[in-house]
């Protein structure tokens, strides 16, 4: 099969499954099934965990610079496309309806307010990465840490965007919406979150990939190797934040309601257990870690009685738990899908060809002296 | 003039606590090289004992003894915690790399955090005032400046354990031990020193400071909850930082400016366009623009990287 049929056929694919999940978890159900809002909700929030632990294994996990300011990205892509919705948005939209229905005229606005939160956090992140990305280690986690409060405070003593008391929907003197409309659905959440996946997914196997994971394994070899490493950093750094923007305006058009309080130092950290959790540099290891770390807490909830209020308890004991048994991560660093399907199909283990002992050439070649490097290196 | 006196007597009240916290900090990261989340947890632990003491032996009535006695009794507890959650909690996974430890230390603040929370309740508790209403009653410098028996009794306090912190790191033997770890970990174990114990000494000693801070904020800002901890431990570790992390006189110098930054925002930041809600992000602010300016902190030395 050509390869863009294929890539059609996946894209159709997707787009038919999203729809499905979206009408099941809708008012009416899809044939007669449906799910209740709460599980949709939980599906829904899960699928903008997974856009930014994605995006923040692209920095942290592939190019290794630790940044615990994601929720700040996100808090600023939430708040400019919000803002852009209540202030601005309804007069195009009215005119838009006009010409080409209700519905577009909708999607065409929410598309424009996410691309404006993208834009708006990548910009953030270009302005924070330029200086910070010269720092190392620690300081870089710090000086991120440190610009997500400063973001965070900053939205605080904003008047329009309801400061303190949040935002959900226009501020008195101003005149614009009332309420932030629910635009987001799960066609919307996990038809971004599937390009999410995607676009790391190319960027990671392609030069810019090779070259970031090259600054991760050691920074002063890939520059002496002739990789710009502070461009290359930087421009990891403005593709994860742009997408962490789009996850806080899809959060922000879901929930309708913004509040700095969502955006705290402990929601940059829950981001990075995900991605420890699942393995880091490895895409499959952040999915697996969004969806365990959304769902986890809602599920403890249905704990009975005392242990209902330990639940919290019980989530923080699990991460030690983890850190002492599996440091790196449930995946640590490999890809799990489907690809055994195919690569058991392909090659029966009788194929191989049989060297000493038994043990086949591919696996024979080079392997011990491999490892024996890696030890000398690690003393 | 006067106000400037005045906030500075503020700031510098304020920033002594945060300096005893910092100096936790520093000492950790100068041995281990690892942001001990936990810390300011630990503070909040620290107040909290002071003040289950405090109920548990009716010692509410304001009196110094009994402040002498809730301030040992929960530095002992804190040093305690200290050492517990070196022990359990890092050990384990001090070979492992960079990442591992910082996770591993975030998930114990939560796990505290959350114990607390569920045990307890979320709701916040008066701490009993030791020194009275007297102290509080504000003694005239000059002009309209003045201070009160109490900022005066936190501020050599806090004075006072850092002399008896600097004595131990720099005239005893332990503390001998305790800057060759420092120095070189290794080194130090094939010179002969038992290297765990002097890391647990370490968070013994950080943890019982932190707790000093934990009950001697309670004394001026009697509101103590569970989460105290969070705000001010990231606070006091940019005082470390911006001191020069695993510098000690740095931490101290960190702290005091910290304290007094955010005094000043609060008195004279509405001149300036700048509200009083901002004192949270000027720590994060001083600290971005020394970081980008020296990287190393104001007392801290440069250390090459090599290849």
């Amino acid at each position: 099969m050509p390869t863009f049929i294929k890539r059609i056929l996946g894209i159709v694919i997707v787009i038919l499954v999203l729809v499905g999940a979206n009408a099941f978890m809708g008012r009416e159900g899809l044939f007669g099934f449906g799910l209740p809002y709460y599980y949709a909700e939980i599906l829904n929030l899960t699928g903008i965990s997974v856009i930014l632990a994605v995006s923040l294994n692209l920095i942290t996990g592939y190019t290794g610079q630790f940044s615990i300011g994601h929720a700040g990205f996100m808090a600023v892509g939430a708040y400019s496309s919000v803002f852009m919705t209540v202030y601005y948005s309804e007069s195009l939209e009215q005119s838009l309806t006009a010409v080409v229905g209700a519905t577009l005229a909708q999607s065409l606005v929410f598309l424009g307010v996410i691309i404006v939160g993208a834009l708006a956090a990548a910009l953030a992140g270009l302005v924070v990465g330029i200086p910070s990305l010269r720092l190392r280690g620690d300081y870089l986690a710090i000086v991120t840490l440190g610009f997500a409060e400063i973001i965070r405070i900053i939205i605080l003593n904003i008047d329009r965007v309801g400061g303190a008391t949040g935002f959900r929907g226009r501020v008195p003197p101003w005149d614009g919406r009332l309420i932030i409309p629910q635009y987001a659905n799960f066609i919307w959440i996990g038809a971004f979150a599937v390009i999410t996946i995607v676009v790391v997914y190319n960027i990671v196997h392609s030069d810019i990939g090779r070259s970031l994971i090259s600054i991760r394994e050691d920074e002063l070899a890939a520059e002496a190797m002739g990789i710009h490493t502070t461009r290359y950093k930087v421009l990891a750094f403005v593709i994860s934040s742009a997408f962490a923007g789009i996850a806080g305006a899809l959060f922000g058009h879901f929930r309708q309601f913004l509040h700095t309080n969502d955006f705290q130092f402990i929601r940059s950290i829950e981001i990075i257990i995900m991605i420890v959790l699942g393995g880091m540099g490895s895409i499959s290891g952040a999915i697996f870690g969004a969806i365990v770390i959304t769902i986890l807490p809602e599920l403890l909830r249905q704990l009975p009685g005392d242990l209902y209020s330990y639940r919290l308890v019980i989530y923080s004991a699990l991460l030690i738990v983890i850190m002492l048994t599996r440091p790196q991560g449930v995946l640590g660093g490999k890809e799990f899908g489907l690809s055994w399907l195919k690569r058991a199909q392909r090659r029966p283990e009788g194929d191989k060809p049989i060297g000493e002992k038994g043990v086949p050439i591919a696996q024979q070649n080079n392997a011990p002296i491999l490892d024996q490097a890696k030890e000398v290196e690690n003393k | 003039m006067d106000t400037f006196v005045q906030q500075l007597i503020n700031g510098l009240n304020v920033g002594a606590i945060y300096a005893l916290i910092a100096l936790g900090y520093t000492m950790v990261y100068g041995i281990l090289r690892l942001i001990n989340f936990a810390h300011g947890d630990v503070y909040m632990v620290g107040a909290f004992t002071g003040y289950f003491m405090a109920v548990q032996f009716g010692l509410g009535a304001p009196s110094l003894v009994s402040l002498s006695i809730v301030l040992i009794g929960s530095m002992m507890v804190a040093a305690l915690v200290g050492m517990i959650i070196e022990r359990f909690a890092y050990r384990p996974v001090r070979k492992y790399s960079r990442m591992t430890t910082l996770i591993m230390a975030i998930g114990v603040s939560l796990l505290i955090e959350n114990l607390y929370v569920a045990t307890i309740g979320a709701a916040p508790r008066a701490f009993p005032d030791f020194l009275g209403s007297q102290s509080q009653v504000p003694i005239r410098l000059f002009g309209n400046a003045a201070i009160s028996k109490a900022q005066i009794i936190i501020f050599l306090v806090s004075v006072a354990l850092m002399l008896v912190l600097q004595w131990i790191v720099f005239k005893t033997k332990v503390g001998t031990a305790m800057r060759a770890v420092s120095f070189n970990l290794n080194s130090a174990k094939l010179m002969g020193i038992n290297t765990d114990a002097i890391i647990s000494l370490t968070f013994a000693i950080g943890s019982a400071l932190a707790a000093a801070g934990g009950v001697l904020t309670a004394q001026y800002n009697p509101n103590i909850d569970p989460l105290m901890g969070i705000l001010t431990g990231l606070k006091a570790f940019v005082a470390a930082v911006l001191g020069g992390i695993g510098n000690i006189p740095g931490a101290v110098l960190g702290g005091l400016l910290i304290g007094a930054a955010e005094t000043f925002v609060v008195g004279y930041g509405s001149n300036i366009g700048i509200a009083s809600t901002y004192r949270d992000a000027v720590a994060f602010a001083i600290l971005i623009v020394v970081l980008l300016v020296r990287p190393s902190g104001l007392l801290g030395s440069t250390v090459q990287e090599k290849v």
